[in-house]
């Protein structure tokens, strides 16, 4: 067994135990924490692959932001664990039957020959200096420069969606406008009232 | 000094005449890979630990007082006597605090404070890791300090860790954005992710050829990037004035207030890494790095380790005389500045950027 197997049964294994916890934990703060796991891990592995570049933007957007956010609504929540668990036998066989489908689909995918996953050939050994950042670079703005713009436009669409939806102006919450609250002046709220003193009746 | 050159190459051959060539590589690259890790890692938490007599020496002279002087010369022990103190502390686990990941926590916190290091060029030769990524490297472990900080507020199971985590996962997040667009635009300009490219492109230019190399540097054409990088560097190391996920007059000390003893010293030990770390980043990516500022044969004697670790103390100097400066900004207010003010900052910049490469006068060929 070369080191590159042993490697990858290693990042593997804890892929798959990684991956098992998240949906058999009854705590789902301790999922979410399993999730962040198997992306690590798969991120390991597609190191393995010379793919560095998915590899280490797995980890920056899906652990560093996406599995943040998540986290934090999921910590938020007060979730009643034993009303989670009423109904587990009457949501099994539809479950059950989805992921059964599911399965089937992907193994008739891999399985087909014609799908030729049997019969791929291993891929040519780069030679040293062979940065995978830089090839996707070249082929994503050279060679597929209009379907990457498109899907970029696709998301800022989708983006500013998004911001317009949640967008209204609240009656009840007080702005402040801090342009305005440093150009204030001592004259426009300080009034000086001068007072003549009163003399005491006697 | 071609004494410490030649040592590796002498390692090298010694470890070929005794294992055979391709054993004895491997091994004297395993050797090398270890020596080096054990270097940052010590020369890491000794900084860290000097750092910390520093902040209170620099801000007690800055408010006129001594600082600490009574253990050791100067006060110079001062740093162990704190170590030794925490290192025997009991560590006390909150009863309804969730165990494993109550421990889990600091780990999650110092591991990528740490492994951030692995990329960092620290002379033209000596760098660890000297990968074609490793700015996105970079962004990658500065993301993920925010977990430790999340971990250990919920785990605490106590109302006030839960506010500051929550606090500082927000903050972090949002000023996350920024610092990742100010270094796209120091990418743009150097055309790398590989940091010692990213230094050596900085001593190229007219200034530098007539000898005033620090004229050259990324700070001047990208002055408002530099800015942007070093404030949201203070956000994001959760240093004073925004500080607001440790507030210690509303929530106590955030995340950190259920931990005691080592527990406590260890997110104490990630922040002040992850200081060094932006004040590193700031070096590298503005300042040149390991350059001498002017290119004269009187400072040629100087090592270029001087200059770096010159520029990143003075940098780190501004952390602490930041903190002694300002008061502790509003909630609102910090997120304000990160999503309102810096982010179109900087995207404004990179579209300027962007232009002003593809104009005649584009000085970065």
């Amino acid at each position: 067994m070369t080191i590159e197997a042993i490697i990858f049964y290693f990042f593997a294994t804890i892929l798959v135990a990684a991956a098992v916890c998240v949906v058999t934990v009854r705590n789902p703060v301790h999922a979410a924490l399993f999730l962040v796991l198997s992306f690590f891990t798969a991120s390991g592995i597609w190191m393995l692959l010379r793919a560095e570049f998915l590899a280490i933007a797995l980890v920056l957007v899906y652990v560093g932001a996406v599995m943040v956010l998540f986290l934090f609504v999921v910590m938020m929540l007060d979730i009643n664990l034993d009303r989670l668990r009423v109904g587990f036998w009457s949501y099994l066989p539809l479950g059950a039957t989805i992921g059964i489908l599911i399965a089937l689909e992907m193994g008739l995918v891999i399985m087909a020959p014609r799908s030729g996953f049997g019969t791929m050939p291993a891929p040519v050994e780069p030679g040293a200096g062979y940065s995978n950042t830089g090839e996707l670079g070249r082929v994503l703005y050279t060679d597929y420069l209009y379907p990457f713009e498109l899907a970029a436009v696709v998301l800022l669409v989708a983006m500013i969606a998004a911001i317009a939806l949640t967008l209204r102006k609240r009656k009840d919450t007080k702005y402040q406008k801090p342009s305005e609250q440093i150009k204030i002046n001592k004259r426009d709220r300080v009034r000086l009232v001068s007072m003549p003193v009163e003399k005491k009746e006697s | 000094m071609d004494l410490i050159y030649s040592l590796p190459q002498l390692a090298l051959q010694l470890s070929k005449d005794f294992f055979g060539v391709d054993l004895g590589t491997y091994i004297y690259i395993l050797l090398k890979t270890l020596v080096l890790i054990g270097c940052i890692v010590g020369g890491l938490q000794g900084s860290v630990a000097y750092l910390t007599l520093w902040e209170r020496k620099l801000i007690g002279w800055m408010q006129i007082r001594m600082g600490p002087n009574r253990v050791g010369p100067l006060g110079l022990l001062q740093p162990i006597a704190d170590g030794v103190k925490l290192l025997l502390k009991e560590l006390i686990v909150p009863s309804g605090a969730n165990k494993g990941l109550f421990v889990l926590a600091p780990v999650l916190s110092v591991a990528p404070a740490f492994a951030a290091w692995a990329v960092i060029p620290f002379s033209p030769e000596v760098v660890l890791a000297d990968i074609n990524a490793g700015l996105l490297y970079l962004t990658a472990m500065t993301s993920l300090g925010v977990y430790g900080v999340i971990v250990a507020g919920w785990a605490s199971n106590s109302k006030y860790a839960f506010l500051g985590a929550m606090r500082s996962a927000a903050q972090i997040v949002a000023y996350e954005i920024a610092m990742g667009f100010a270094l796209v635009v120091v990418l743009m300009v150097s055309g790398s992710l590989n940091l010692s490219e990213i230094v050596n492109a900085q001593g190229r230019g007219q200034f530098a050829d007539i000898g005033l190399t620090f004229l050259s540097w990324n700070w001047l054409p990208l002055a408002p990037m530099v800015l942007v990088y070093f404030i949201s560097g203070i956000a994001e190391t959760n240093r004073a004035p925004f500080d607001v996920v440790e507030g210690e007059s509303e929530i106590v000390a955030g995340h950190m207030v259920e931990y005691s003893g080592m527990g406590f010293a260890m997110f104490m030990l990630a922040e002040y890494a992850s200081m060094w770390m932006i004040a590193m980043l700031t070096v590298l990516m503005f300042f040149g790095g390991w350059q001498a500022p002017v290119n004269w044969a009187v400072l040629a004697w100087v090592p270029s380790i001087v200059w770096l670790l010159g520029k990143v103390f003075c940098v780190v100097s501004m952390f602490l005389w930041i903190r002694a400066s300002f008061p502790r900004y509003r909630y609102d207010q910090i997120m304000r500045l990160g999503w309102k003010v810096f982010i179109p900052v900087t995207l404004v910049w990179l579209v300027f950027i962007g232009v002003w490469m593809q104009t005649p006068w584009n000085i970065w060929t």
